[in-house]
């Protein structure tokens, strides 16, 4: 099994905020943590684009790489996962983290951090499946009862893709070929820029 | 001379007794992480595989993201 993953295209995302609010509920976030949140660029501008963005489970996290009490692991999935009981709070992963996705609540008083809460994929944590405690701790674990990550699930539109990597893939390329486009959005022009990108969107609908 | 042999077997017998008493230093996060496939015990879980199975696992989430998550295998 390829690793876990999640593809957002954005020429669906409609900035609905559907997968922010299902990972709020079904996890009981905490105040002050958006495990996952969307982006949008352009916002108001015809051509505008959204993406939603949560932690990345990265093959080579630089969360875990900076962690002083070396609370992160990857499961075989590759979801990459802390152990909260052994998370000091430091906050070092939120500074290394590209995506910001590892977050702190807000209700801590005397500015205290308390524990680092991210997306975990929906897999938990190291307490025992589906238990009561790794729900107070980490949310729902919907993998270990064969389900996606919430967020996907409840994507109004389906731009945001999750599970194995083999699969999202074979869903986006499906897409990409039936549009004629959108490929580009996740690449180099994007990135560093080209003639493609910033283009108005044109080819058949999707 | 002696005093001195004595002095030193001293100190390395001490190092010796450190160095063999001490734990290797690996931490080892999540080792007791239960894999997804062995399934939860919440009463939540989704018909359709094998709690225990890893190959009914991976069967069951594939053909849960091709069934949500893309309408091509319904409509082209």
């Amino acid at each position: 099994m390829a690793r876990m993953k999640f593809v957002c295209d954005a020429e669906r995302c409609i900035e609905c905020n559907g997968c922010v609010t299902a990972c709020k509920n079904e996890h009981e976030v905490p105040w002050g943590v958006n495990r996952r949140r969307v982006v949008t660029l352009n916002d108001g501008v015809p051509g505008e684009r959204s993406i939603s963005v949560a932690c990345m489970h990265c093959s080579d996290a630089p969360c875990m790489a900076v962690c002083p009490v070396n609370c992160f692991y990857r499961t075989d999935e590759g979801v990459v996962l802390h152990d909260k009981d052994i998370c000091i709070g430091c906050g070092y992963c939120s500074y290394a983290c590209p995506f910001g996705a590892p977050q702190f609540p807000t209700a801590g008083v005397f500015g205290v951090r308390g524990k680092m809460d991210k997306c975990t994929f929906c897999a938990g944590g190291p307490e025992a499946n589906g238990s009561q405690a790794e729900f107070e701790k980490y949310g729902r674990n919907r993998l270990a009862e064969g389900k996606l990550p919430a967020c996907a699930e409840m994507c109004s539109t389906k731009a945001l893709l999750a599970g194995d990597g083999d699969v999202v893939a074979d869903i986006f390329r499906a897409r990409v070929v039936q549009r004629g486009k959108g490929a580009e959005v996740w690449g180099w022009g994007t990135a560093y820029g080209s003639k493609q990108a910033g283009q108005p969107p044109q080819g058949a609908k999707s | 001379m002696k005093r001195f042999i004595t002095v030193i077997s001293a100190i390395a017998a001490v190092f010796v007794l450190v160095a063999c008493g001490e734990k290797p230093q690996i931490a080892k996060t999540g080792g007791n992480d239960v894999a997804p496939f062995q399934g939860a015990t919440n009463g939540f879980v989704a018909a359709g595989w094998k709690p225990g199975d890893k190959t009914s696992w991976e069967q069951s989430l594939k053909a849960r993201a091709n069934n949500t998550q893309n309408e091509y295998s319904k409509v082209r």
